[in-house]
């Protein structure tokens, strides 16, 4: 039996009702934490616990919390613009577990010492949005926020705020501008960290929805028992997102290390294998901006460090599965489309490479493609980000750039014959 | 179309009033617009411009980067159909051009009747449930074309009406709150405690 920690309430039909959130420990962390811990000692058990960041960098929590500049007001912003393709893990934790979101909110507010909390949402979760709201009607209704919470001297708001449809929102800093009622552009760094300079001006902690739902367990159980748990610097447990062709595609939660990528898409409980007479072509360990893997990295454990060592990343921690009845070409096209369609357009090599990459793919796709394609995909992702290696090097404001060349690369590299065909034959062989 | 209506300019100056800064107020109060309207109209825009203290080329600027934000009129209906990669591997496209067919107006049109509005979305995070689809930001899926026929008639004969309010119409539970509490109190309570 796998140990369930953000997960735990997902079993029950009704686990977003605050009945069931309350008979099943729910309150428990926050009432620890405002009346029997200073803020310190909560963000102590944080650090312990090596909580790493749920949204796709994995930075530790308990260290950006201490790199929070000191001010008079600070702000917690709590990220759940979930829009990276064949993500959706917040999704659920949003829509499933609302009460357990904003009880992990408090406490990192608590911890941090925060002035308000606006929990953005991705404004296409609308029954998501709905229940957020509704769980923090109810947390103020039995004193869980507002002022003096729980009759501790602790007070603080927290605001729903929807976002209106951007993948760079995303971003931290462009997430930020998008609260301040702007564009989403992505801030110029440095400041590097929002930590310094965030929302407002002020000092402002982004902390991924995952990240934050992991608290009151952390408070309840102690850093250490979450620590117990994987191994190194991958710490608890952490909700895969499978996707593509397998036969159960789902949300999994797992604890860190223990299981491979093959547990992950053969395994009874988890993914269930591939269709039956097909075979495993490639899959992406860690949403769309990752290096892809192939079938010879099925036995790597899903842990941080593992993968990185293996040349791609964890990112956040969706699985996608691709089978021998799809097409490489189409897959990598239909990626950097994404990114063409996303980017804001500040930075040119993002701009333009991601459109001409997009282009190109397409018409190698549709049978227009000529030989020469393949050198100008290489050398356009090299111009976005230099010497195309792993990780990558940036020259734009943000990663949504870097980002581009992985799949393309992964896909021109290891699929060349494929492109070859498209190109000889003037079609795509699997269409 | 128009400006808030008394009953929405009660809310609109609600949203307003929590937040330290009231431009943050933009992106919801453009939402509040849709909602009365469906879509967000010029006319909306400078009403939130004055309420938000920016100008409402300001506003037009920050609406027109968001795919959500329609500046034009839209149908009582927007189905988006996720094409991304999680949706593309288990037949995203063939439901598209399915959807055109049966709705009968290309991606990005709508129909005459203005029941619908047809979009092709990026991932909407119900991969799980690929191929996968929204209408006015409510899931569907798996969808085939089958599932797809029927969840348009059941969308036309008011079956859903209950779960898909018209578009614009995006949370409808209403903050039940306090009033926010003043940044100065907070500032003097977070004093207390660095001391
Ligand atoms: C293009 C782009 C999109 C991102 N999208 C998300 C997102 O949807 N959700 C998220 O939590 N983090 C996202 N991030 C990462 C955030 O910038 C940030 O690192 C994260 O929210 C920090 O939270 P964590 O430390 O708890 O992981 C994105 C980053 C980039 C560059
Ligand atoms: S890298 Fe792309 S998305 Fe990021 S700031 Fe530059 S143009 Fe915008
Ligand atoms: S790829 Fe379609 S919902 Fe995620």
């Amino acid at each position: 039996m796998t140990e369930r920690i953000v997960g735990a309430r997902l079993g029950y039909e009704d686990s977003e009702t605050l009945s069931r959130f309350l008979a099943t420990g729910g309150d428990q962390g926050l009432r620890r934490a405002v009346l029997e811990m200073r803020p310190e000692e909560v963000a102590d058990e944080v650090t312990t616990a090596n909580l790493l960041g749920r949204g796709g960098a994995g930075f530790e929590a308990g260290r950006k919390w201490s790199m929070l500049r000191k001010a008079p007001r600070r702000y917690l912003v709590i990220n759940g613009d979930e829009s990276e393709p064949a993500t959706f893990k917040d999704h659920l934790l949003v829509e499933r577990d609302p009460h357990q979101l904003v009880e992990g909110a408090t406490i990192a507010a608590y911890a941090i010492g925060a002035s308000l909390v606006v929990i953005y949402l991705r404004g296409e979760f609308a029954l998501g949005l709905e229940r957020v709201q509704q769980a923090i009607n109810e947390a103020y209704a039995r004193n869980a926020l507002g002022r003096s919470i729980f009759g501790s001297s602790f007070s603080v708001d927290i605001l729903l705020q929807p976002g209106a449809g951007a993948y760079i929102c995303g971003e931290e800093t462009s997430l930020i501008e998008s609260l301040e009622g702007k564009r989403g552009f992505p801030r110029i760094k440095p400041p590097y960290f929002p930590a310094v300079i965030g929302l407002y001006g002020e000092p402002t902690i982004v902390n991924n929805v995952e990240t934050v739902s992991n608290l009151p367990w952390i408070v309840q159980h102690g850093g250490a028992a979450f620590k117990a748990l994987g191994e190194g610097r991958s710490t608890g447990t952490r909700l895969f997102a499978l996707s593509g062709q397998v036969q159960r595609p789902g949300p999994y939660e797992v604890e860190m290390t223990k299981i491979t990528f093959r547990d992950l898409i053969y395994g009874k409980e988890y993914g269930q294998g591939l269709h039956p007479d097909r075979s495993l072509i490639a899959f992406i360990p860690g949403g769309v901006s990752a290096p892809w893997f192939f079938p010879e990295n099925l036995d790597i454990p899903l842990g941080q460090d593992e993968v990185a060592k293996a040349g791609s990343m964890l990112g956040s921690g969706s699985v996608i599965v691709m089978d021998d009845t799809s097409c490489p070409v189409r897959s990598a096209w239909r990626i950097a489309r994404f990114f063409a369609r996303e980017s804001c357009g500040q930075c040119t090599p993002c701009r333009e490479g991601g459109a001409w990459i997009d282009k190109i793919l397409r018409r190698i796709e549709e049978g227009e493609g000529r030989e020469a394609d393949l050198d100008l995909l290489l050398d356009l992702c090299d111009n976005i980000s230099p010497g195309i290696k792993w990780p990558p090097a940036q020259t734009t404001i943000c990663v949504l750039g870097p980002s581009i060349p992985p799949s393309v690369s992964a896909a021109v590299n290891h699929f060349r014959d494929d492109f070859l065909v498209h190109i000889k034959e003037g079609r795509c062989p699997h269409a | 179309m128009a400006r808030f209506s008394d009953d929405m300019l009660s809310r609109a100056k609600e949203l307003v009033s929590l937040y330290p800064d009231p431009r943050s107020a933009t992106i919801p109060l453009c939402h509040l617009a849709q909602e009365q309207d469906g879509y967000v109209s010029d006319e909306a825009m400078a009403h939130i411009a004055e309420l938000v203290g920016s100008s409402a080329a300001e506003v037009q600027g920050t609406a027109s980067f968001y795919d959500m934000l329609k500046l034009e009129p839209v149908g009582r209906y927007v189905i988006g159909v996720c094409t991304n990669i999680a949706c593309m591997l288990r037949g995203a496209y063939e439901v598209l051009e399915d959807a055109e067919k049966v709705l009968g107006i290309p991606v990005g049109g709508t129909t005459e009747d203005g029941l619908f509005t047809l979009e092709e979305v990026e991932c909407i995070a119900h991969c799980d449930h690929a191929p996968a689809a929204q209408v006015n930001y409510r899931y569907f899926g798996p969808l085939d074309d089958e599932s797809f026929r029927s969840l348009i008639a059941r969308l036309r004969d008011g079956e859903l009406d209950d779960e898909v309010p018209p578009h614009g119409t995006l949370i409808r539970v209403r903050r039940e709150a306090p009033p926010a509490i003043p940044m100065t109190e907070i500032d003097r309570e977070r004093a207390g405690d660095q001391e």
